[in-house]
């Protein structure tokens, strides 16, 4: 299922433009001449393997660290301090004041993105109630389990009413319940026309979640675009077939393979899955599945990182 | 800390106090019982509370200490005149005795002695011959308006002692605060809301504010203190008074030897790996504040050494040792100038260096950059 962005909004610009970035380290190019940019109302999937350069990517878009060169556009405006005010941050390595109660860390962050400390409780307890953590409200930090902690980091990163939010691997350390809720608060703010970009290592969520996607390796740009056309540039010309009755030999089908309740049958180079379909119909063949395989986004991350790696 | 220093110092004094005996200091009346074997000392006995009651023999005064109608005995021997020998009797364990009984067995027998054969005021004297009171003239023989002494250097020398003291903790406040939110990763998130520079100001100016409200009530609670401390430095509080310009100067020395050791401290927090490592670090740059305390009694009796002029211009150990020395002689004015303009010029320079590091080592998790690496990130900014 791949969630798409509200086609009918009018999109005046984009919520983030990243022109060109180059950002070094002791003589070492983290991230190399990338471009991109995000539109206001989708849900954004940044991927890479490890050291890539997202999280430096990342800081570079959350004004954390300056690129050497190239230009970082948040929302039409070059970065800047009124900007930030605008963004919601949930950093990969993330940790709160372990001595201070959960209500006032809320606020003191939020007072940090220019909210007043009356709107800030207020928003904060519909939040609490929201994710469940209201019972939660007078503990210090350091007595939450590692997932409420996240919870009320994600608070934190949106109680600002922001306009994009990066969250770098959001869903790390929480339970299947709390992914689902997060999952569903995404969605909210996604429909509200916020931007959001996810960094995670979790192919099936980007899947689930993203409209669209940028893979870098070594800095540099390796995939960029829709993820459904993305998918299909990357199908291998064979089709997943559920069937009753006897499939014998089918002329357009190269090779045959037996998975468990599906066979897979892989194109030669002149069918097309429209003639497939017609031969295996006027064979009288009961057909009860019959997909154009297109290789998870798993599949795709590894080919893609191995091919850059040769 | 802020109300455990004043705290100490009420427990220091009330320690004192009670070792010296001076807490309750003749409030009990005392008998002290004495043979005659001289003759001649009648007159005299009573000394204040403490009155002394003649017994015609040891064995008769043995007996009234251990019934307890005395509180000890002494006797003087036939050869007094000639050895001063007093012999002492007591039943406590301790032989010595209290300065108010030996003050009060001394005029005992200064008086007897000399009745009779000087004038009363004579007497008085002799018992205390000397009250220096010095005053200290300009070259042009005028009596000079600051007189020095240690009135004059009271002040200064507890405000330079809190000055130090403040410089430690707020440098280790600092760091501490800095280094949890480095090990809590919370520095990613406060960098994300607002910028390395105003996190810096932020620090440095909270963590000041918070070192005055501490040398704020430590100030207040001084005056208090005096007062505990009077009764064992007697009149000495009358004598106590401030040098001139010491406000102003304890002001300004305040503010800037606060933000040197601010922006070291910040400088130092961002490339620490933990809280600990920054601490250790910090020690190295603390040393020299507490340096002109260590060196007190050399700088009363040798204020002109050129010594002093050095450290008074060393910006690490400026604000300490200026304070101090306002309290034993006047500071020439170049001095001042020249300690003021380094330790300005010092923290400007700490600062824009500070910045040029502070941002990419707070990011910098679990080591430490060598110092090869941060003069190349001081280059590059």
């Amino acid at each position: 299922m791949c969630y798409n962005a509200n086609k009918e909004r009018t999109v005046t610009m984009q919520a983030v433009d990243v022109s060109h970035i180059i950002k070094s380290f002791a003589d070492k190019v983290v991230v190399n001449d990338l471009s991109f940019s995000v539109a206001q109302g989708e849900i954004f999937g940044l991927i890479g393997p490890n050291g890539a350069g997202k999280t430096t990517t990342i800081r570079m878009m959350m004004d954390i660290i300056k690129p050497d060169s190239g230009d970082v556009t948040i929302l039409g405006e070059k970065l800047s301090e009124a900007t930030k005010n605008k963004l919601g941050y949930l950093p990969e390595e993330r940790g709160l004041y372990r001595k201070l109660g959960v209500l006032d860390s809320i606020i003191y962050l939020a007072s940090l993105k220019g909210v007043d400390a009356h709107s800030a409780e207020e928003r904060a307890n519909e939040l609490l109630n929201q994710t469940g953590m209201l019972p939660h409200k007078g503990k210090k930090i350091e007595e939450l389990s590692r997932g409420m902690g996240q919870i009320i980091q994600f608070i934190v990163s949106v109680i600002h009413d922001p306009e994009l939010v990066v969250l770098d691997e959001p869903f790390a350390g929480l339970d299947p319940v709390n992914v689902e809720l997060l999952k569903g608060m995404l969605f909210n703010l996604r429909n509200q026309g916020k931007a959001l970009i996810l960094s995670t290592h979790q192919m099936n969520e980007i899947e689930e979640l993203c409209d669209r996607i940028l893979m870098i390796n070594h800095g540099r740009l390796v995939l960029y675009g829709n993820l459904a056309e993305i998918k299909s540039r990357y199908r291998s010309n064979s089709v997943l077939l559920e069937f009753e009755g006897e499939l014998g030999e089918v002329p357009g089908v190269a090779e045959k393979r037996t998975h468990k309740g599906y066979v897979e049958l892989a194109l030669d180079g002149n069918a097309t899955p429209q003639q497939i379909l017609e031969r295996l119909v006027s064979r009288g063949i009961v057909i009860s599945r019959f997909e154009i395989a297109t290789p998870p986004l798993n599949e795709i991350f590894l080919r893609v990182v191995g091919e850059d790696h040769e | 800390m802020t109300v455990i220093v004043p705290l100490i110092a009420v427990l220091l004094i009330g320690v004192s106090q009670l070792v010296s005996g001076i807490a309750r200091p003749t409030a009990e009346a005392a008998i002290i019982g004495y043979v005659d074997e001289l003759g001649g000392f009648q007159q005299y006995t009573s000394q204040g509370n403490i009155t002394l009651v003649r017994f015609d023999t040891p064995g008769d005064a043995t007996d009234a200490l251990i019934s307890g109608d005395i509180n000890e005995y002494f006797v003087i021997p036939p050869d007094y005149i000639s050895t001063g020998v007093i012999n002492r009797y007591t039943l406590e364990k301790q032989l010595t005795a209290s300065p108010a009984v030996t003050a009060v067995i001394n005029n005992f027998l200064l008086n007897n002695l000399l009745a009779g054969k000087v004038p009363a005021a004579t007497i008085a004297r002799i018992e205390a011959p000397l009250n220096v009171v010095s005053t200290r003239l300009t070259e042009t023989g005028a009596v000079a308006p600051e007189q020095g002494g240690y009135g004059a250097l009271i002040i200064p020398f507890v405000f330079s002692i809190l000055l130090a003291l403040s410089i430690i903790f707020s440098s280790t406040y600092l760091l501490q605060g800095l280094g949890e939110e480095k090990e809590n990763r919370l520095i990613e998130i406060l960098l994300s809301s607002v910028s390395a520079r105003q996190l810096l100001t932020g620090k440095v100016l909270g963590i000041g504010a918070a070192g005055l409200v501490q040398v704020t009530v430590w100030v207040i609670s001084a005056p208090l203190l005096l007062n505990l401390a009077s009764s064992s430095i007697g009149g000495f509080i009358s004598t106590i008074r401030l040098p001139p310009n010491f406000i102003a100067l304890a002001v300004v020395y305040f503010i800037l030897g606060y933000l040197l050791y601010a922006v070291i401290s910040a400088a130092i927090g961002a490339i620490s790996s933990s809280s600990r490592e920054g601490q250790q670090l910090i020690g190295v740059f603390t040393i020299p504040a507490l340096i002109p305390l260590w060196f007190t009694s050399l700088l009363m009796f040798l204020p002109d050494n050129p010594v002093w002029v050095f450290f008074t211009i060393f910006p690490l150990s400026a604000p300490v040792e200026a304070i101090m020395r306002l309290g034993v002689s006047a500071i020439p004015a170049w001095q001042l100038v020249a300690s003021i303009g380094v330790l300005v010029l010092s923290i400007i320079g700490i600062l824009l260096l500070t910045t040029r590091v502070f941002r990419t080592y707070l990011l910098m998790y679990g080591k430490r950059p060598g110092v090869g690496e941060v003069f190349r990130s001081l280059r590059s900014g």
